[in-house]
């Protein structure tokens, strides 16, 4: 049981690491300023990975997620321009991402064929629809945006809990309870720990498969949703590459990309503290923004590496190979 | 359990329509084909090829010319595949490759043994991933995930976060000059595929990777040093993808290292896919993953041709890489031809 905690003990220590590092760094790093920032600049990836969360815990992987989130906003800022209110077609599009993920899940269910290479293949079609529908940035000018943006929780000191960090906390909580309480959460685990035990305790893999894609699509969209009202723009081009920015913040949360072992709770740490080593290069002033890029690769070096004696030490002696 | 065509394939001897459609080879060069054949319809002259200036000039052979980079890097690819992994980081070798050559050519170094280190830091980057793959014993598309992430941010460090650029005869004739009319890319690609067969198929090696592929406890049982095999795969990676960044940064003579090789590593794994390589491990084509990286740029240059507008490639992409997927799935023909018979019977 202790054993399952290891890794998001990790994360923790890792994110209060880095957190100290900037407080001692620098004058007004431990203000709520920051901390609000933190999680208003990256709840939209984190609420994407914590749909990449519940993929990987089953053993797969959605690479569709950035063009899901680029796809989203470029059709929310045209449907904009049609008069549409953001929330119904924010609503419209992510019912589109229930959708879509459903369809990945199934193929990959159905056809038997490797989640790597179909999402890819979403991936394609997504970034592809994103140029079909503008190849252009185009503002979202509805009011509903900006009361949107200005609508927060004061923190003391200053710092702001805005919407968008409220909307990924909430959907972070309902993450929690979907993974740990409830019979489709158990399924996950149990078809990414063993998948032939799964089978034999009578698991149902290809409803438990077509409802993890679709709950992964309806996380990248709702991403999606909130980085186009966050940004008050849809941009062809957003979202590119966020996909291995969602996969890493599940790694660095302490999920094993083997599946079967990690806590949804840990990809919001392991987002935070991307967003956190960028937040700490941007405050060094000095160094470059590609140093953030190698402090997470390096970091995702020493967590994976990390991960794997931890494995081979707890899972190994419990399983025969 | 990937085999599966392994026994229709053996069994008839005389030819019929079933026992062609299960080679290896039919549905890519099938695709090939049928893509060439709706260019040449839409676009009369497609298959005409002349000479201009001392340069076989065509869009046959623009098409080859503009697959080279990704053609190189799915040969790299393919070899992986075959060991049961996948090699994410190459998009980001192509770059750091880039920074590296542009770095050395301004101190001033001999054009060869800039040749030589350039290709030595691929091959590096290869052996890295190949050590965590192999000795650390971590999942592939994790183990190259993480320099995948840092690579470019490595290469920007190389290059100071600015597009470097030169001027150096010597690698602009590799690139984008000719030899004996044929662009010179062609041939160094040429060339690869011909080392890597002949290391490969012509000697042990190209059957261990793939026992390793198939399963590599028992490879390992029976004799085979898997971990060497699979170094020296993301190794041989490394090489390729170092070849594809020098060709791709002396064709624009400057390192572009947000934007060199961006995406290529997708390209690579999907013309691997259409070569009819699995994914699952234990097999591979180097003359079939050409034919994908064929039917991609095919593809790509058939929608510049046909007019359409150049925003329709990606979405063209992702419906082609569907139906291929779903044509190889076999549960899927059995299926649909399951639902005929009922029909009929």
């Amino acid at each position: 049981m202790r054993d399952r905690y290891l890794p998001l003990l990790a994360t923790i220590t890792v994110f209060v690491l880095v957190y100290a590092v900037g407080a001692v760094s620098f004058k007004y790093f431990l203000s709520t300023r920051v901390l609000g920032d933190l999680l208003t600049d990256n709840a939209f990836i984190i609420i994407a990975a914590i749909g990449e969360t519940f993929v990987i815990l089953s053993g797969g992987i959605d690479l569709s997620v950035g063009s899901m989130i680029g796809f989203v906003g470029v059709v929310m800022a045209h449907l904009d321009t049609l008069g549409w209110h953001p929330l119904a077609s924010g609503a419209l599009l992510i019912a589109f991402g229930v959708a879509f993920g459903a369809f990945q899940g199934l193929v990959i269910d159905f056809c038997e064929i490797q989640p790597f290479i179909i999402t890819l293949a979403g991936l394609f079609l997504l970034r592809g629809a994103c140029f079909m529908v503008s190849l252009e940035s185009v503002p979202i000018k509805h009011p509903f945006v900006g009361v949107f943006a200005d609508w927060h929780f004061k923190l003391g000191g200053g710092g702001r809990l805005s919407s968008s960090a409220i909307v990924m906390l909430v959907v972070l909580a309902a993450g929690v309870v979907i993974a740990h309480f409830t019979r489709f959460g158990t399924n996950v685990y149990a078809i990414g720990g063993d998948r032939p035990s799964a089978v034999l305790m009578g698991v149902p893999i290809r409803r438990t498969t077509v409802m993890i894609y679709a709950l992964a699509g309806f996380y990248s969209a709702l991403g999606g949703v909130v980085y186009a009202m966050y940004t008050a723009s849809g941009y062809p081009l957003a979202g590119l590459g966020d996909e291995l920015i969602a996969i890493a913040a599940v790694v660095l949360g302490g999920t094993l990309l083997t599946g079967g072992v990690g806590l949804v709770f840990g990809t919001l740490f392991g987002g935070l503290i991307q967003g956190l080593i960028t937040t700490l290069v941007n405050f060094q002033g000095t160094l470059t923004s590609w140093w953030a890029t190698i402090f997470v690769g390096v970091l995702l070096f020493i967590f994976i590496v990390a991960q794997r004696t931890i494995m081979t030490s707890t899972i190994f002696l419990r399983r025969p190979v | 359990m990937d085999h599966a065509d392994s026994p229709q394939a053996i069994a008839p001897s005389r030819w019929s329509f079933g026992d062609l459609t299960s080679r290896s080879w039919f549905w890519p060069v099938f695709a090939l084909a049928l893509i060439f054949m709706v260019d040449g319809v839409v676009s009369p002259g497609f298959f005409s090829i002349r000479i201009v200036q001392g340069r076989l000039f065509g869009s046959l052979i623009d098409v080859l010319y503009r697959g080279t980079p990704t053609a190189l890097v799915a040969l790299g690819m393919a070899v992986v595949i075959g060991t049961k992994g996948i090699d994410l980081s190459v998009g980001a070798v192509v770059a750091i490759v880039g920074a590296v050559m542009t770095n050395l050519i301004h101190r001033d170094m001999s054009p060869p043994l800039v040749l030589a280190l350039t290709l030595g830091t691929g091959m590096l980057c290869g052996l890295w991933n190949g050590l965590l793959v192999a000795i650390l014993d971590i999942q592939p598309i994790i183990a190259t995930l993480i320099l995948m992430v840092a690579g470019r941010g490595i290469a920007l460090l190389i290059d100071e976060g600015l597009i470097v650029t030169f001027r150096s005869d010597f690698f602009s004739a590799i690139s984008t000059g000719e030899f004996l009319t044929v662009p010179s890319r062609i041939i160094v690609c040429a060339g690869t595929l011909l080392f890597l067969w002949l290391i490969l198929r012509r000697t042990a090696l190209g059957l261990f990777i793939e026992s390793v592929g198939g399963n590599s406890a028992a490879a390992d049982l029976a004799g085979i040093n898997a971990r060497l095999v699979k170094i020296g795969a993301y190794t041989l990676s490394g090489l390729c993808s170092g070849i594809a960044g020098v060709l791709i940064c002396a064709d624009i003579r400057g390192s572009d290292s947000n934007n060199a090789g961006l995406f290529i590593e997708l390209d690579a794994i999907l013309a691997v896919v259409i070569g009819g390589g699995s994914l699952a491990g234990g097999r591979f084509y180097l003359g079939l993953t050409i034919v994908g990286v064929l039917v991609i740029q095919g593809l790509t240059t058939s929608i510049l041709v046909s007019g359409l507008p150049a925003q329709f490639n990606m979405i063209v992409k992702g419906v082609v890489v569907l139906i291929v997927l779903l044509l190889g799935s076999r549960r899927l023909r059995q299926s649909i031809v399951g639902l005929f018979r009922r029909r009929t019977s």
